[in-house]
């Protein structure tokens, strides 16, 4: 008896250890030109000193799913490593006439609309694979619209932890407490990828997020 | 002075078609035939005005079609989609009790979802329980 319980405790201390060790899938979701590629990117140039992908002002610049694998995060003493997935920007409606605005030629903007379109059904296919999801909504805009809201609630419903980035926090038009507000069953931190202001609070809320995915994935 | 401004204000909406859709009427369907039935009118350029809403999975289902329409139908650039729902918030513990028990019976049929053309609608702007629609120029 005394034995099974001395094995059982270390059987549990080591599956603790080598399920730590495993990585866990988190993903990036939003709206299109939210900064999900711009914190993904900020995230693997400070952990991995590469970048995951190109961010450009015209929207729907990330039109396929892009990965990075094994990327270690150290925070207060602890260190996960993650796979990081960054999606295409979730939309309602493409218009390639929205991309002619941004000088793109009629056939280009064309390409990158059926590409856009095709993204966001990959996008969507992709959120039965992750362990844990970074929703990003642009802080400056309106965060009841029904893409984040449908975003966040096909999470819920798969049971997937959620942390909500009110991203754009640089700017003199964000409002992160209407972010909150908009979202008051979840963690909602505001940021700004690009300038990295509370880029520390992200990493602890995502050290959260992943303690809630392991929950979870051990339930399994 | 004040019947010009108000003339030069005011324009006409050509062809808006509002269509209502009463919950009974997809209550009964599957999640494919509805996202079916609603794209079959929303290809017509009409506005869908649901009573109730869509469960999220189907949310995401006609976003997932809509975007497999786009580019292969002329003109059709996708949807504009909004759900507003009243604040549950401010209701007392019975009122909350009966209106969660409607819930788990018949689904939410208190929510409105409004539903059309990209073509048609330019933009939902939406507050919790406001919802401004902005009509295409073109």
């Amino acid at each position: 008896m005394v034995i099974k319980i001395i094995t059982n405790f270390f059987k549990r201390i080591f599956s603790d250890l080598f399920e730590d060790q495993k990585h866990i899938s988190l993903g990036f979701y939003g709206p299109p030109n939210a900064g999900k590629t711009t914190l993904a990117n900020r995230i693997c140039k400070d952990w991995t000193g590469e970048e995951i992908g190109k961010v450009s002002k015209v929207p729907h610049e990330t039109r396929s799913v892009q990965f990075k694998e094994k990327v270690e995060i150290k925070f207060k003493g602890k260190v996960l490593t993650f796979k990081l997935i960054d999606t295409p920007g979730i939309a309602t409606k493409v218009d390639y006439e929205d991309f002619m605005k941004f000088k793109l030629k009629k056939k280009e903007s064309q390409k990158r609309a059926k590409e856009a379109t095709q993204g966001i059904i990959e996008s969507i296919k992709w959120l039965d694979d992750m362990d844990a999801v970074v929703v990003v909504i642009d802080s400056t805009k309106n965060p009841y619209s029904q893409v984040n809201v449908t975003i966040v609630g096909n999470l819920v419903a798969k049971k997937i932890p959620v942390l909500v980035i009110a991203n754009k926090s640089d700017l003199k038009k964000a409002d992160i407490e209407k972010c909150e507000s908009a979202f008051p069953d979840y963690d909602v931190v505001g940021i700004s990828a690009k300038t990295g202001k509370n880029i520390e609070e992200f990493y602890e809320s995502v050290f959260k997020l992943a303690k809630k995915a392991h929950k979870k994935k051990k339930k399994k | 002075m004040a019947k010009k401004a108000s003339k030069k204000s005011v324009k006409k909406i050509k062809g808006l078609t509002l269509q209502f859709m009463p919950y009974a009427e997809i209550e009964s369907l599957g999640s494919a035939e509805r996202i079916k039935k609603l794209l079959q009118i929303i290809l017509k350029g009409k506005v869908i005005i649901i009573q109730g809403r869509l469960a999220t999975e189907e949310e995401t289902r006609l976003i997932e079609d809509t975007m497999a329409l786009v580019g292969t139908i002329k003109g059709f650039k996708g949807i504009e989609l909004a759900v507003i729902s009243p604040n549950r918030e401010q209701r007392s513990a019975w009122n909350k009790f009966k209106h969660g028990m409607a819930y788990v019976l018949i689904g939410d049929t208190e929510a409105l979802t409004v539903i059309g053309p990209a073509s048609v609608i330019k933009e939902m702007k939406k507050d919790p329980s406001k919802l401004e629609i902005m009509m295409s120029g073109k």
